[in-house]
């Protein structure tokens, strides 16, 4: 079972690289049932948009 | 060189200049790239030759510019390795110490100019090198593997920065514009 921070560190390179299976799964599992980490992964989703229309 | 065309780029400076200095955070160092990207451009007017938006064109040289900068000053400064500020988010057995609110109308949000005025303040608090990795990966569309070999990092190393800038830009703007 993933830690929040576990959680969080995967949500960031999941952004970056293209996560393994077991990873994936995991992150889906712990996603499912916490609610700040859900919270969380949408936020960082919003900040990739963000920053794509920074220099606008 | 038509003194038409020079007057133009002239104009866009005030723009390049807020562009570079939000990438590169150091005011000196902003002012060097986009004089350099200016005198490239004069020189270089008849690649423009009117075929797509100055400032696009403008941009587009001093996001090389920025790049060369970058690379230059990691050759020269060394990644600190600061204790992870960021430790105090979470307890010891690695579960939110205070979780992660939903933000209110997240997409209305990226319609405010203020919010991405927010977003610029938020970035200019980061660390430096934190905040050149993040620039790269997230503004200018690098991917990670090139940012470690542009700046000599393991890519561990990168995923952490990048991490760590994720955190603290959702802290700033939770504290500055989603609790407002």
């Amino acid at each position: 079972m993933l830690s929040c921070k576990e959680a969080t560190q995967l949500v960031s390179q999941g952004l970056d690289r293209r996560l393994g299976f077991f990873e994936r799964a995991a992150l889906r599992v712990h996603l499912a049932i916490c609610h700040g980490c859900r919270n969380f992964s949408r936020q960082m989703a919003l900040l990739r948009k963000a920053m794509g229309r920074l220099a606008d | 060189m038509s003194a038409d065309f020079r007057s133009r780029v002239e104009g866009e400076r005030p723009y390049l200049l807020r562009y570079a200095s939000l990438q590169l955070r150091d005011p000196h160092l902003a002012e060097d790239v986009v004089q350099e990207t200016l005198l490239a451009a004069l020189a270089g007017e008849a690649g423009f030759g009117g075929r797509s938006n100055l400032r696009t064109w403008l941009t587009g040289i001093l996001k090389h510019k920025i790049v060369d900068a970058i690379r230059r000053l990691s050759r020269e400064t060394t990644v600190a390795t600061d204790a992870d500020e960021f430790e105090a988010l979470f307890s010891e057995r690695g579960h939110w110490v205070d979780p992660p609110a939903g933000w209110e109308e997240p997409d209305g949000s990226l319609q405010q100019k203020q919010f991405l005025r927010a977003l610029e303040e938020c970035l200019t608090r980061l660390p430096v090198k934190t905040a050149q990795v993040f620039m790269m990966r997230e503004h200018l569309g690098y991917e990670t593997p090139d940012i470690c070999k542009e700046l000599g990092l393991t890519p561990t190393h990168c995923w952490v920065l990048l991490y760590r800038a994720r955190l603290a830009l959702r802290e700033c703007l939770q504290l500055n514009w989603f609790s407002k």
